[in-house]
């Protein structure tokens, strides 16, 4: 809501030289969202001027300019150029004079220019500030307007702050001159003048003719006739002005005042031709199949639900929304209808919704209009098309009026003051309660407490002795009927400032939960590996899953996809992390970070196969366990994974000779580093996954359950992600290894006797996993092994084809005594012995 | 080597003649003292302490001697070899020092080199500044809480008093899981979590719930569709508009710094009632730029208070959607997006730098906001 200050000061008794600025700053504390004040930053001298001569000069570039003087009220013409030839020899003009400022900082000063010097110019409505009037030309003012000399900034009110209101759903009377004003007034301790304290001169009935079908979705609807207007008549300019500066484009004297009285009383208007009406106007629901062509020219299908205005001929508007080409004022209407209503928020609500159309006249309707307003709204526009288009006023009126007003709440006088818990005394309360219009009394005897919500539950009743109060809220405050709708208007106007500052005591916590301490740790590990926290968004498609090379089938292409997506590429949310952090690895490569060691934690969204919508339930109390379950029922699956993408060096080249290149096995380190984090031994083996590499792929695994990957990316998937070959990556179910983990470690005891060394290697086939080599060993070593390490690694000519030979260092220790030679030997072969039966070691000598 | 003399005449025996035993002493001082290097001094040594040295015969014949004579030569050659051997072990202290020095001298390195190991990474400010809020209120003993981010539209929006067709529902600009009528959302705030904490728990409730939330907006410099909120929510028995405030003015001096505070300006939301904005005192200027054009302040824009978030007295319809006995129990709830707090407090000119995973970004940071 743009709110032009002189048009506040017309209804509120605002201090004179009272700033926009000033005038914001009091309403932003009243609760208004004010989100900018703009000052005007114009200074003069800006007068009248009358042309008194001009000559027509075509110049080489193809335009013709005007050279012309004027009459600004001194003993000697002003000569100035000027672009534009909408005027005439003693047309009153506006003229911009040396030492000037426009709107936006323009200083004007005498210049020379084709060949003159101009002495200032004549000025254009947008160079005034007021927006293109349509004129394409400079702005003429009416004959007798003023005359030459006048301040033009005055005449023109060309000096306005306009202050830019963000209304909030609750506040719908805010949506209007007359609201504003209201809240102004009560912040400047001043009376409001209500411009809707009108006089009614209709009867009452006789108008056009009613019916209205729907009482329930259209409880009010008034229409009034003005006959006779001049179509061709102007809009003044006070009026194009405010209407401009209201961010309305004026367009004729029928549609300006219909505009101009929604503006100012927030009570949306509807202007018939009344030639082009035929019988009487019906409000009624749609049925299936109608069509109507709207005010924007559009053939709009309608809908059951919607609300019609109609006549014999059909559909002549979409209720409160827009309303239809073929009876919309035209610059050849004489006699106008004019339609002021009530119609129900929600009924114009979801018509708009419908409809995506959203009009100045819907705003208003969906946040409700006081329902007393039609009738004074009918008036206003009436005298002003009177007034201003010289039509004649019938007294005849149509008034259809079922509204039931609001009824009164019961609420303890002192609710206010629990709520801030702050000293607000009755006589604060009352005071701020009627400042807000409404109407308050002593409860009457026997009256109990509205409750809190207005559900299903008993009212608090203990209440005894204390005093009540009987609040009716006013007519255009539909928004309060709980007691903490008018604690707030009480505590608002009261001041938030004033309420004191005290820190609740909360009952003692537990800390961080087990899982949000383990999440914490496995980041600090993270970086305290190298690797750089990024977050990326969790939105994906099929590019992603084709670059990550996913078979046709992979279950990872089944995802929770977005009805109303960012990008129709990327309808889906992701099944995992790599998709949208490899994006991320591409956008830093990109930028050049070609070494690069990233990590994210996130959700993946995984659907749960066939599942029930989540139910809309009722909110008049707890739903039953049951229906919470069917809620949680209806979501997908969302485990917290960690994703790691590691690309270029891993440790640079330097003064100490070549880096390391980024591995498989950084990736698959990092992948325990996690799990270690965590306290969990997760079963590592060879696994085969897009998008790794198939033959360069560690799978972890805890208690049976497959938990992640992490290894080489594919050759191609670094291609499709423009990454470094050999660029790697880990992704893990991290909620499944923190849940994994240890619930607490006992402490064991550890031996003092010597520690007794043997190396053991093995020959065995390649394609035999050293982990699982080790597992053999660890097992037939016995208890008296107390670690058994990889420490070598060789394939080659001396062992043959097909074959790898694993060196392995055992530490064997005992708890209570120093083991004998005989007793390593024997661990020893026990050791060896599962490896032989197992996988066909051989062990090697020398 | 001769055995023992009865009539043995000790004047006759050379080395133990004073004089002898003096130059003996002064030949192996001068020795030392000679000794340029460790290798000259061990040298030195075995010629003058060792088990053919002067000195050392000379001690051997002190036995042949008559029982009246031996105690005088003990003292003497005694003497002679205490001067001896602190004389060793005094050059031996300088010269091994010198070597030492040498050595360490020779191994001097640039030890501003840099080195290969991977340096510390970072984490995402979002983390850490998700990480303190948390702390800052389990510090108060309040919990952290958490929830889905693909959300059951009931908890998003009906529990909390947004109703389907009011106009705060559409102004969510939310983001619909299909199929259209799923019932299922990206959550459009965490406060979900509150109604989920309600429904789940039983007060007193004391929880903070930071979270990433989706709305459908387009990424520029102020908005991105994806961002970070964290939220508060409180429900006990007396809880006033004047807790909040009291929680607010806490929170702010954990976030910010001492003598800070925060203030309270009236707005809507459905979930409050009474509802308020939150402002946060400047913590740059402290409200020293209003109305000072000399010392105009960059973070608020010489406000001298920077908007922040929401908060509010938990509307009663809320606490009743979630089985809360509101004539036992009343509670607040506050809200701010952490983006914004980054914004300000860090000096982040431009959202799309937090939110496209540039590294450099994070770099920045470290392990500190
Ligand atoms: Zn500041």
């Amino acid at each position: 809501m743009r709110v032009p200050l002189s048009w506040l000061h017309e209804y509120v008794d605002l201090p004179a030289e009272v700033t926009g600025r000033d005038v914001g700053e009091k309403l932003i504390r009243a609760g208004l969202e004010v989100e900018t004040v703009e000052e005007s930053d114009l200074t003069g001298p800006l007068v009248v001027g009358k042309v008194l001569t001009y000559d027509d000069e075509p110049q080489k570039n193809g335009k013709t300019i005007r050279w012309c003087s004027l009459d600004i009220g001194k003993d000697e013409p002003q000569w100035v150029v000027c672009g534009a030839n909408n005027f005439e020899v003693g047309d009153l003009v506006v003229v911009v004079l040396p030492g000037a400022v426009l709107p936006g900082g323009f200083a004007i000063s005498a210049r020379k220019t084709y060949g003159h010097v101009s002495s200032g110019m004549i000025c254009s409505s947008s160079e005034l500030g007021l927006g293109d009037d349509g004129t394409h030309g400079i702005v003429v003012l009416e004959p007798g307007e003023a005359v030459p000399g006048d301040d033009a900034i005055e005449l023109l009110a060309l000096r306005d702050d306009v202050l830019d209101i963000a209304v909030t759903p609750d506040r719908g009377y805010c949506l209007s001159i007359r609201g504003v004003a209201r809240e102004a007034a009560t912040a400047y301790g001043v009376e409001l003048k209500d411009p809707a304290g009108l006089r009614l001169t209709g009867s009452g009935q006789g108008g056009y003719p009613v019916r209205v079908d729907d009482a329930a979705a259209c409880s009010v609807f008034v229409t009034r006739t003005v006959t006779g207007i001049d179509p061709k008549a102007l809009s003044p300019r006070w009026m194009q002005k405010r209407l401009l500066a209201s961010g309305m484009r004026p367009i004729s004297i029928g549609v300006d005042i219909t505009n101009y009285v929604m503006l100012e009383l927030g009570q949306p208007i509807h202007g018939y031709d009344k030639a082009r009406l035929s019988g009487e106007i019906v409000v009624r629901r749609a049925t299936p199949g109608e069509k109507l062509m709207t005010l924007d020219d559009q053939t709009r299908e309608l809908d059951a639900e919607d609300l019609l205005i109609t006549d014999d001929s059909g559909p002549i508007g979409v209720a409160g929304v827009m309303g239809g080409a073929s009876t919309e004022i035209s610059d050849a209407t004489a006699d106008v209808v004019i339609e002021a209503a009530h119609f129900h928020p929600i009924v114009i609500a979801r018509a708009s919704r419908r409809h995506k159309l959203s009009s100045e006249a819907s705003r208003r309707f969906e946040r409700e209009v006081d329902p007393l307003l039609p009738r004074y709204a009918a008036q206003r526009v009436a005298d002003l098309l009177v007034d201003l288009a010289g039509g004649t006023l019938e007294a005849d009126e149509t008034v259809v009026d079922t509204h039931a007003l609001p009824e009164p709440t019961t609420i303890r006088a002192d609710h206010s003051a629990r709520v801030a818990g702050a000293s607000i005394t009755i006589e604060e309360t009352l005071r701020h309660l009627r400042s807000v219009g409404c109407t308050v009394e002593p409860a009457p005897a026997g009256a109990v407490p509205a409750p809190l919500a207005a559900g299903v539950h008993a009212p608090a009743t203990e209440v005894g002795g204390d005093d009540l109060l009987s609040v009716t809220p006013p007519s255009w405050r539909p928004d309060l009927h709980d007691p903490n709708d008018f604690a707030e208007e009480v505590i608002r106007l009261f001041g938030y400032d004033n309420v004191p500052s005290i820190l609740p005591p909360a009952p003692g916590g537990q800390g961080l939960t087990v899982a949000q301490r383990r999440r914490r740790r496995v980041a600090t590990a993270l970086v305290g590996a190298g690797l750089t926290e990024v977050v990326s968004y969790p939105f994906t498609g099929a590019a992603d899953f084709d670059a990550m090379g996913l078979p046709a089938d992979d279950p990872r292409r089944t995802t929770v996809k977005l009805v109303n997506p960012l990008s129709d590429e990327e309808p889906s949310m992701q099944t995992m992390l790599l998709a949208t952090l490899l994006r991320t690895a591409e956008r830093n490569a990109g930028r050049g970070a070609t070494d690069l060691a990233i990590f994210q934690t996130g959700l993946v969204f995984l659907p749960k196969g066939e599942s029930k919508p989540a139910p809309l339930l009722p909110v008049e109390h707890r739903p039953s366990d049951a229906e919470i379950q069917t809620l949680n029922d209806a979501l997908p699956d969302q485990p917290l994974h960690v994703g790691v993408v590691l690309t270029g060096s891993r440790t640079p080249t330097g003064w100490w000779g070549k880096g390391q290149p980024v591995s498989w096995a950084d990736a698959v380190q990092l992948a325990r580093t996690i799990a270690s984090a965590v306290g969990v031994e997760p079963k590592v083996r060879n696994g085969e996954v897009a998008p790794w590499h198939p033959g360069r792929c560690a799978e972890f695994s805890v208690d049976g359950k497959v938990v992640g990957h992490a290894g080489e990316l594919h050759p191609k998937v670094c291609q499709a992600f423009g990454l470094p070959a050999r660029s790697s990556a880990v992704e893990l179910d991290l909620e499944a290894l923190i849940t994994a983990g240890p619930s607490s470690i006992a402490a064991h005891p550890f031996s003092s006797y010597p520690v007794a060394k043997e190396d053991v290697a093995l020959i065995v086939p390649a394609d035999v996993a050293a982990a699982e080599v080790e597992a053999a060993l660890a097992e037939g070593a016995g208890e008296l092994l107390e670690s058994v390490r990889l420490f070598d690694l060789y394939t080659g000519e001396q062992i043959g084809e097909g074959k790898k030979s694993l060196a392995f260092a055992l530490r064997f220790r005992a708890a209570d005594r120093t083991l004998k030679e005989n007793e390593v030997a024997d661990a020893r072969q026990a050791a060896v012995q599962v490896a032989v039966d197992r996988f066909g070691a051989v062990q090697r000598v020398g | 080597m001769s055995g023992p003399n009865t009539d043995y005449d000790p004047v006759e025996v050379t080395p133990l003649h004073a004089e002898e035993v003096e130059r003996t002493r002064d030949e192996a001082l001068k020795a030392f003292t000679e000794a340029a290097d460790l290798a000259a001094l061990q040298d030195a040594k075995g010629t003058h302490l060792g088990e053919k040295s002067p000195i050392a015969l000379a001690n051997r014949e002190i036995g042949a001697l008559p029982p009246q004579a031996r105690k005088e030569a003990g003292q003497r050659i005694g003497a002679a070899r205490k001067a001896i051997n602190e004389a060793f072990a005094g050059r031996l202290a300088v010269l091994e020092a010198e070597h030492e020095e040498r050595m360490l001298a020779t191994e001097r390195v640039d030890a501003t080199l840099p080195w290969h190991t991977p340096e510390l990474g970072a984490r995402h400010p979002l983390s850490l500044i998700s990480e303190q809020v948390a702390d800052v209120f389990t510090a108060l003993g309040w919990d952290v809480a958490e929830g889905p981010e693909v959300e059951a539209e009931w908890l998003n929006f009906d529990a909390l008093n947004f109703l389907p067709d009011h106009p705060a529902r559409q102004m969510q600009d939310t983001f619909f899981v299909e199929p259209a009528g799923s019932g299922t959302v990206l959550r459009t705030h965490t406060s979900p979590v509150q109604a989920r904490s309600m429904l789940t728990r039983k007060p007193p409730i004391y929880v903070v719930v930071p979270g990433r939330v989706f709305r459908t907006d387009e990424l520029d410099a102020t908005h991105t569709p994806v961002f970070y909120q964290v939220e508060g929510l409180v429900v006990d028995e007396g809880i006033t508009l004047a807790h909040l405030k009291g929680t607010l003015d806490h929170f702010v001096v954990s976030m910010f710094g001492e003598g800070l505070e925060a203030r309270l300006r009236p707005n809507f939301f459905p979930f409050t009632e009474p509802s308020a904005e939150v402002d946060l005192k400047c913590f740059v200027c402290r409200g020293a730029s209003v109305g000072n054009p000399d010392r105009p302040c960059r973070t608020c824009g010489s406000e001298g208070w920077i908007e922040w978030g929401g908060c509010g007295v938990v509307n009663p319809r809320v606490l009743q959607a979630c089985g809360i006995d509101t004539d036992r129990y009343s509670g607040f709830a506050f809200g701010m997006g952490l983006e914004r707090t980054l914004m300000f407090r860090n000096g982040v000119e431009d959202m799309r730098d937090m939110v496209e995973g540039d590294v450099r970004f994070s770099r920045q940071f470290g392990m500190e906001i």
